[in-house]
């Protein structure tokens, strides 16, 4: 990628927010007019077609790895996942139910990690700040790790939602 | 001069943003945001497949914008400029939103046919008292070149003096065109998730961006033209169709979004009317 584009995805990041565990309450704050994440070029978009960056927050039940992984593969190249609390580390709380995906980072390419149970906006807009910086330097490169490394993505995927089921439809 | 006129919409869309912001007690983003957001997409890498009229729908909407563009005074003698070419100039406008139509058609997304049924459905609701509220000036001048009548509303005073009513129905209009917030049912992102641009990104959706840019140029250009007496330069130009689109804008801000129904009962009612009413008046100004 040239450094146009480069210069161009950090001063606009389009954003996807996954906020079916937790963690909806504190994300509000961070697009409303308090902390006004516009500043800096990052809005929700409505579909994942147009956005770059997905947020997962919070815990991840089996059920929504699934809808969580159909989203990333419907976002176009270059996309970046940025994982938000302490469940999507190493389960959190969490760690031993029996429907939770503990570990975000086998089934997708994690960008960066934004720790906290739940993190404040501040911390938000230091991880969003880090992306970027990543970004810059050519460093955030997840999706190229997710294209080289597939098979390993698929098998862990396949692992944890039942393999040969209908729910892999990979239309990207 | 079109990508000009591209260039300084994508601005006015990032001064729309700052405005919205601003509204709602926000900072908002900088005023040229939106050439970031520009740069961003046609850095993209891929895109998904629908077919190829997917893939056209964004050119030909982008193109007959631009060809618009091309037969709009902008401070001066547009490239093509000939007796009848307001006519083609409306025709050309249709255009684009028909492109538009035709590639988020094959988008496979029940969405973005919602969002098709309901643009096109709002261009029957405001193309009719546009329309109507142009004849008049075609009938009290006598020609259908807009450098003519540029020319003559320099000698008779402006158009929005002269058929106030008829500038009225086509300003409510022109709300509608542009996309502003009662009117904005076709890509209202909290119901049907933007529309017709719901399967579109990377680079798509940045030439539906520059299409956008352009229509909103295109439109105010427009009531520029034929109602506020046209522009001897083109600073006055980007001035008068600021003030429109700021007007327009601040209008749009503060109300609530019509339900597609309502919307189509609204034109067909209050704008057509006056419209009408317009048309007679000017009639039997013509008699006297």
């Amino acid at each position: 990628m040239t450094g146009l584009g480069r210069f161009g995805q950090l001063k606009s990041l389009w954003v996807t927010y996954f906020v079916t565990g937790c963690g909806g309450i504190e994300l509000l704050p961070v697009i409303t007019s308090r902390f006004d994440a516009e500043r800096f070029g990052i809005i929700t978009m409505a579909t994942p077609r147009q956005s770059d960056v997905l947020v997962v927050s919070g815990f991840i039940t089996v059920k929504t790895l699934r809808r969580i992984i159909r989203t990333y593969e419907q976002m176009h190249n270059p996309k970046y996942v940025v994982a938000l609390g302490a469940c999507t580390i190493n389960g959190g709380i969490y760690w031993d139910s029996y429907s939770t995906a503990d570990k975000l980072e086998l089934y997708l390419p994690v960008d960066v990690y934004i720790a906290g149970c739940m993190p404040r906006p501040e911390a938000i807009f230091m991880g969003f700040g880090h992306l970027m910086a990543m970004i810059k330097d050519g460093k955030a490169d997840g999706w190229k790790r997710y294209k080289e490394n597939y098979e390993w993505y698929k098998k862990n995927q396949d692992k944890a939602c039942g393999g040969g089921k209908k729910w892999r439809v990979r239309d990207v | 001069m079109p990508f000009i006129l591209i260039l300084s919409g994508l601005l006015y869309m990032g001064f729309a943003r700052k405005i919205h912001a601003r509204i709602q007690k926000r900072y908002g983003p900088p005023f040229y945001q939106n050439i970031y957001d520009v740069i961003k997409l046609f850095s993209k890498r891929e895109a998904a497949f629908h077919g190829g009229m997917f893939h056209f729908g964004p050119v030909l909407s982008l193109t007959g914008v631009i060809m618009a563009l091309m037969f709009l005074p902008v401070g001066g003698k547009p490239l093509f400029s000939f007796q009848g070419d307001l006519f083609v100039l409306l025709y050309l406008m249709v255009i684009a939103p028909l492109g538009l139509a035709l590639g988020a058609g094959n988008a496979e997304n029940p969405l973005a046919s919602v969002g098709i049924a309901r643009a096109l459905t709002l261009m029957l609701g405001y193309e009719i008292p546009f329309f109507i509220g142009v004849v008049p000036i075609i009938a009290r001048y006598n020609t259908t070149q807009i450098a003519e009548i540029i020319h003559l509303q320099q000698m008779n005073g402006w158009n929005i003096v002269v058929f106030p009513i008829s500038a009225l129905a086509s300003l409510i209009a022109v709300h509608a065109m542009l996309g502003n917030k009662p009117f904005d049912q076709p890509i209202a992102p909290h119901e049907i998730a933007t529309g017709p641009l719901v399967e579109y990104g990377g680079k798509y959706l940045a030439l539906l961006q520059l299409y956008q840019a352009g229509a909103l140029l295109l439109t105010t250009g427009v009531v520029v033209d034929l109602f506020l007496g046209g522009s001897s330069n083109i600073w006055l130009f980007f001035v008068k169709t600021f003030i429109v689109y700021f007007v327009l804008l601040l209008i749009g801000e503060v109300l609530p979004r019509f339900r597609i129904g309502d919307a189509m009962r609204f034109f067909w009612k209050w704008p057509l009317a006056i419209a009408i009413l317009g048309l007679f008046i000017s009639i039997l100004e013509g008699i006297k």
